[in-house]
């Protein structure tokens, strides 16, 4: 049989059928749902009088409406009650009243299991090798970091996979990015991917899957894989994957969903067969030297406007390319940022924790292990809001939340929070955030707000020093 | 769906690269649970000003540009994230169409699945478009789908690339699920050749 990828075994594994010059039936084995893009989804279904055909494949949950709330001024579960933005309220009620009505399992405000839909997924063992992954949401791409093929679809799509379970595609081109080497100290995955997607654009990716490889690659936990797979959205690929291993296996051995017994050992065997073939080609390569990256940061109004946090702001007089040249002065109009001057010591207003990119639990404790025995400096914001309430089970556990805290940082119950500004939590006008999130579009953190984005580590510095700081100086 | 077969209107140029999903409709109108009303936030951070009003420099707010119904982008259009609240805005405005040289996949299939035409021209093709417009900025473009052609102010007419799928989802106004839906007995025979990697219902909480 020809040497096949990652990709080109899941693909060819889900595909049920395929007709000339029509995309293929790709089957769907999970299905996330949330409830800003499923409300017309389920009134679809309705209109056509079509019921969930696969509810045992399908999990819905709460995450980006809802508001998030200091934690220790809420002992309890969040209600409906709680959210005073009566359109949240609505939509929350509305997915709550879908699930029931269709019999779609949710996690819902009560649960303890709620948190960021891609938080969850491979939080409870929902999310596994080999399987394809969908949900009306971009970032799903994060799933593809235990091997498996995850993208987000519109809200048609996910009305045609709860009826249908399948959906048309066409094969994405396939792009192996390779990281070669070991990152230094203070540089970390979010830096990986920030580098990447300023080398190849944030359309660098269109078409294509990206699979992840390299020695770099290898050494990160799940956490750091889940980084760059969520991210890689952001250079405009379809899904980002990484070949599972024994770092997969493990983090998935006894997670709730995860197979148990003589099945675990079976699912194992089969998904040691996933990695790409040796010879398997790929339709672009782009190798990058792990061991050459520096923290990184955004300057500008879309993720591949990064630089090495050494360096200074591009200038656009000196960009040959006419319209590259226009994006950066546009960019730096709305930043409000001056070319060719570094970022570092540029002050910092608001510092935000979190989102489905650099939320989890590893996250949390390299943004503690800078803010430990440090305070957020006067006059600056610190949000720390882990992805799911499981996260802030745990990191309350390892005594994280009190790190914080006597920062002076808020800590705050489970949501997609500040990354979308839908929610309550927002940037003000004018306002500059160094931000974990993955998204620096004007207004993306609230209107007129000013996003940079950094890793965890980046951002906990910045908030003790007030002025964007490199984190190696303070580790 | 309305068939979509030939079209032919001024355009509204809006030379902007990697417009976002975040610019085309901003989140905070994304906690609607229809899609009404969803043409009156396209654009809304550039459309209007902080207390509501029109933005006067906004290309949409000109007087000229009403009834437009093509949309001439920059590069990479509608790159972000995956909200369908997009393509509904830009066709609750009233555009049928939109040109740029690439766009972003999510938006792509979404904007096919409302009946909202992704027009790909090459880079010179859009350089002499941008020009024609410059010149005549009253000019129309004719869009004939069928042919896959589309024909500028100054009279260069290109061919434009579409999957025959949804060309012909389009030309027909059917959508998809119920193409989808006639596979339903070779899913039924997948399923029980692959048992499920994850029953969710497996577990409540």
């Amino acid at each position: 049989m020809k040497p096949r990828t990652l990709y080109e075994k899941i693909w060819d594994a889900h595909v049920v059928a395929q007709e000339p010059d029509t995309p293929a039936i790709l089957y769907i084995d999970l299905h996330l749902v949330h409830e800003v893009t499923s409300p017309q989804a389920f009134q679809g279904l309705r209109e056509r009088e079509l019921s969930v055909r696969r509810p045992d494949k399908t999990m819905a949950t709460i995450d980006h409406s809802v508001p998030t709330f200091p934690a220790e001024r809420l002992a309890r579960p969040i209600t409906l009650q709680d959210i005073r933005d009566a359109q949240a309220a609505q939509q929350v009620a509305q997915l709550e009243a879908n699930a029931a009505a269709f019999g779609v399992p949710l996690l819902g405000l009560d649960s303890p299991s709620r948190g960021i839909v891609h938080v969850i997924g491979p939080e409870l063992g929902l999310t596994q090798p080999g399987m394809t992954i969908v949900c009306g949401d971009s970032h799903t791409s994060t799933h593809g970091a235990f091997g498996a093929l995850a993208f987000g679809i519109g809200t048609s799509e996910v009305e045609h996979v709860l009826a249908i379970q399948s959906l048309l595609q066409t094969r994405s081109k396939t792009m192996n990015v390779r990281f070669d080497g070991r990152l230094r100290p203070g540089v970390t995955a979010k830096d990986m991917i920030l580098a990447l997607i300023a080398e190849i654009g944030i359309g660098g990716g269109t078409g294509h899957v990206i699979e992840y490889s390299g020695e770099a690659i290898r050494a990160l936990s799940m956490e750091g894989r889940m980084t760059i797979c969520n991210m890689t959205i952001e250079a405009g690929a379809r899904a980002g994957m990484v070949a599972p291993d024994d770092t997969t296996f493990e983090y998935l051995h006894g997670r709730p969903y995860a197979p148990k017994g003589k099945a675990w050992d079976e699912a194992v065997s089969r998904w040691q067969k996933l990695p790409t073939d040796d010879g398997a080609k790929f339709d672009a390569e782009v190798v990058i030297d792990a061991g050459k990256l520096e923290p990184m940061i955004t300057y500008g109004t879309n993720p591949s406007m990064g630089i090495p946090i050494t360096a200074p702001v591009p200038d656009p007089a000196e960009l040959a390319d006419p319209t590259q040249r226009s994006s950066v002065e546009k960019a730096l109009r709305y930043m409000d940022l001056q070319p060719g001057k570094p970022l570092l010591s540029h002050p910092v207003d608001v510092v935000f924790i979190g989102s489905c990119t650099n939320s989890r639990i590893e996250d949390l404790r390299a943004a503690a292990q800078i803010v430990h025995g440090r305070k957020v400096a006067a006059g600056v914001r610190m949000l720390v809001v882990p992805g799911s309430e499981q996260v802030r089970r745990q990191a309350e556990a390892e005594g994280l939340d009190r790190v914080f805290k006597d920062a002076g940082a808020e800590w705050r119950t489970a949501g997609c929070s500040m990354c979308i500004a839908m929610n309550g939590d927002r940037l003000e006008p004018g306002q500059y955030a160094v931000s974990t999130n993955n998204r620096n579009f004007e207004g993306r953190q609230g209107k007129g707000g000013r996003t940079m984005l950094a890793s965890p580590l980046t951002a906990a510095a910045s908030a003790v020093t007030g002025v964007v700081t490199d984190p190696r100086t303070l580790i | 769906m309305e068939p979509f077969k030939t079209l032919r209107s001024k355009v509204v140029t809006l030379l902007i690269n990697d417009i976002d999903t975040d610019q085309i409709i901003p989140a905070r109108y994304l906690k609607a649970t229809d899609k009404i009303g969803m043409g009156d936030h396209l654009f809304a951070d550039w459309r209007y000003r902080p207390d509501g009003s029109p933005n006067p420099g906004f290309v949409l707010n000109r007087p000229e540009m009403q009834g437009r119904e093509i949309l001439l982008a920059g590069d990479n259009f509608g790159c972000g994230s995956s909200r369908e609240h997009a393509p509904w805005a830009l066709v609750g405005y009233g555009f049928r169409a939109v040109i740029s040289t690439s766009f972003a996949d999510i938006f792509r299939n979404n904007a096919l699945k409302n009946g909202l035409l992704p027009v790909v021209v090459s880079a010179d093709a859009h350089q002499e478009l941008v020009a024609d417009l410059k010149h005549d900025p009253a000019g129309e473009v004719a869009i004939n789908l069928a042919a896959q052609t589309i024909t500028f102010p100054g009279g260069r007419t290109e061919r434009f690339p579409i999957d025959s799928f949804s060309k012909h989802c389009l030309l027909e106004g059917v959508d998809q699920l119920g193409y989808l839906q006639s596979w339903l007995p070779r899913i039924k025979a997948y399923e029980a050749e692959h048992p499920a990697p994850v029953q969710t219902t497996a577990r409540s909480r």
